[in-house]
């Protein structure tokens, strides 16, 4: 009866499928090509079966018609399948395509679709490290007035003089995230001068690593400015993991500890104007620096100073003045520089026809 | 006005209630519900742990599947104990250094990958852009857009002579940005606030449907 339909709607089978490791991943996929039938128009869909070496056929998936590629994502590597394809209407197989090569899934090690980063990441190390290797060789390093962080003193003073903590809320992000690790480096900044002026310092934690790195970032600071007996770690606490269960907590703590300065630096997400807003009622001088896009205006509108996005991750090098860290945001204006040079050039050439340069940022 | 007869409704509205209390001032009410969220979260959130990555990922590799190459993190993991015993509590410092490092290593990459190669590509000025005069004259907008605040970032030089003014035109980009943000996030909060309110006339009360 199948066979009369195919005859009557003279339904020629696909072309012959070509099946090759799926390219850039960790293994496990292999991806089959194939040609269409002519006569496409007469199916509903391309039926697509494989089998391993001395096996036999089974259907592991179907695909509607105009689409001659499918991802095969449950191989085992090392093992070689072979492919055909069924030219389908009604759940009925008109046609069947010849049988493929065989083919094997493997993991690669580098991906070839991100040559560009590497390229990228390279040069940009190459920057930092000629510019920390000048720094510590003793080069003056000149770095621009950043208000927010010029305030940092006042609010610390402030903070003495009133006999009040300072309350830091190291964001709500894991350790991973970039914001975090600048939140840190600040909040060793921002710890020594505590445990110069002998102010209490108050840090509440989401993330309990991130609780155990400014733990010992807080520890160290303390150590480093000769008041190691001032720690206290109690002031340094996880709270909870979920979002807004730390949001109450630390507006509890705002509310009730009255601390005479709020730092919020780090990354931020729904919680943030409530924190930002509540620290403002409590007449605490506020300081928030983020990366986030979405959460930054809500602390420009209730912080007394903002640090916006990279001026975040300038702080700690801006507080310190480190060489290393100093070295490395000359680095950075050397890295956007640079991006500002590739953004105008790139656009002229490829104005000017050469459009083969768009492509060269293509990620695979 | 229909109330609900389901008890765990009248909790969740209390509790509700407990934490409005806060926008009039810090009160016994908000206490007793931020210290039950707080402290249930945290439970949870142990329990979480556990059930979802600690035993999945750990115990029945190492213990029930006998792969002895999880004693590596979990010798790393067991690391962070080393708190409590002060004489050893510097061996905290490896797991910590290790993770900041895998972090960084991690982050870098795809912060290089996303915001960087990816944001290029899309600021640069393409012949197709100016097919329709008003795409390319945002395509424009967009450059200049991503030069000025470029600029604004720049640290190691003084805001002096062509950076001075283009540095100000950055900043005026960065709040245009700000602003459409803020609008737009304000709403989502909005919309987060209603659906407490639907829930207090809606299932508690009964005046809504």
């Amino acid at each position: 009866m199948l066979l009369i339909l195919a005859i009557l709607l003279a339904i020629q089978p696909p072309g012959i499928p070509i099946a090759k490791d799926y390219p850039n991943d960790d293994g496990g996929k292999i991806i089959v090509h194939w040609t269409k039938t002519p006569q496409e128009q007469e199916i509903d869909g391309y039926v697509i079966y494989r089998k391993e070496e001395g096996g036999t056929f089974s259907r592991i998936g179907f695909i509607g018609r105009g689409n001659y590629k499918f991802t095969d994502s449950n191989t085992k590597d090392g093992v070689s399948y072979y492919y055909q394809i069924g030219a389908v209407k009604d759940d009925s197989v008109l046609a069947m395509s010849s049988i493929s090569e065989p083919s094997t899934s493997s993991q690669q090690w580098f991906h070839t679709g991100r040559v560009n980063v590497l390229v990228g990441v390279i040069i940009y190390a190459i920057i930092l490290l000629y510019f920390i290797y000048h720094a510590r060789m003793g080069k003056k390093l000149f770095i621009r007035k950043i208000p927010g962080l010029e305030a940092l003193d006042e609010a610390v003073g402030r903070a003495t003089e009133m006999g009040r903590p300072i309350l830091y809320v190291p964001g709500l992000s894991s350790i991973s995230d970039v914001a975090t690790i600048a939140s840190m480096n600040i909040l060793a900044q921002v710890a020594k001068k505590t445990a110069e002026y002998n102010t209490a310092l108050i840090v509440p934690n989401r993330d309990p690593v991130v609780y155990t790195v400014a733990r010992e970032v807080v520890k160290e600071a303390y150590t480093d400015a000769g008041r190691p007996d001032a720690f206290n770690p109690d002031n340094i606490y996880f709270l909870t993991a979920n979002q807004f269960a730390y949001a109450a907590a630390v507006c509890g703590t705002m509310v009730r500890e009255k601390p005479a300065t709020n730092l919020l630096m780090g990354m931020f997400w729904a919680e943030s104007l409530i924190l930002a807003e509540t620290g403002t009622t409590t007449g605490a001088i506020q300081i928030g620096g983020t990366d986030s896009v979405h959460q930054l205006p809500f602390f420009i509108a209730a912080c007394d100073y903002t640090l916006i996005g990279e001026e975040l991750y300038a702080a700690s090098a801006y507080l310190s003045h480190e060489p290393l860290l100093l070295g490395s945001l000359k680095g950075q204006d050397w890295g956007k520089m640079i991006i500002l040079g590739i953004l105008i050039v790139a656009s002229v050439l490829i104005l000017l026809g050469l459009k083969d340069i768009y492509y060269f940022f293509n990620i695979g | 006005m229909n109330l609900s007869p389901d008890i765990w409704v009248w909790v969740s509205a209390f509790l509700t209630l407990c934490i409005f209390s806060f926008l009039f001032r810090d009160n016994l009410l908000y206490r007793f519900a931020e210290h039950l969220f707080v402290g249930i979260s945290a439970g949870y959130f142990i329990a979480i742990t556990w059930h979802n990555v600690i035993y999945p990922n750990l115990v029945i590799p190492l213990f029930k599947q006998g792969n002895i190459i999880f004693i590596i993190p979990f010798a790393f993991g067991i690391l962070y104990f080393t708190r409590f015993i002060p004489k050893l509590a510097y061996l905290i410092r490896l797991p910590i250094a290790f993770l900041i490092g895998w972090g960084s290593g991690v982050a870098i990459p795809a912060t290089f990958q996303t915001y960087i190669i990816k944001q290029t590509q899309g600021t640069l000025l393409v012949p197709d852009a100016f097919l329709r005069w008003d795409s390319g004259l945002w395509a424009v907008i967009g450059l200049v857009g991503v030069v000025s605040t470029l600029i604004y970032f720049f640290f190691s030089k003084e805001r002096k002579g062509i950076l001075k003014p283009t540095a100000n035109l950055g900043i005026i980009f960065i709040m245009l940005g700000f602003g459409a943000s803020f609008g737009y996030t304000v709403m989502a909060r909005i919309s987060l606030l209603i659906g407490r309110i639907q829930f207090l006339l809606g299932p508690w009360l009964g005046i809504i449907k």
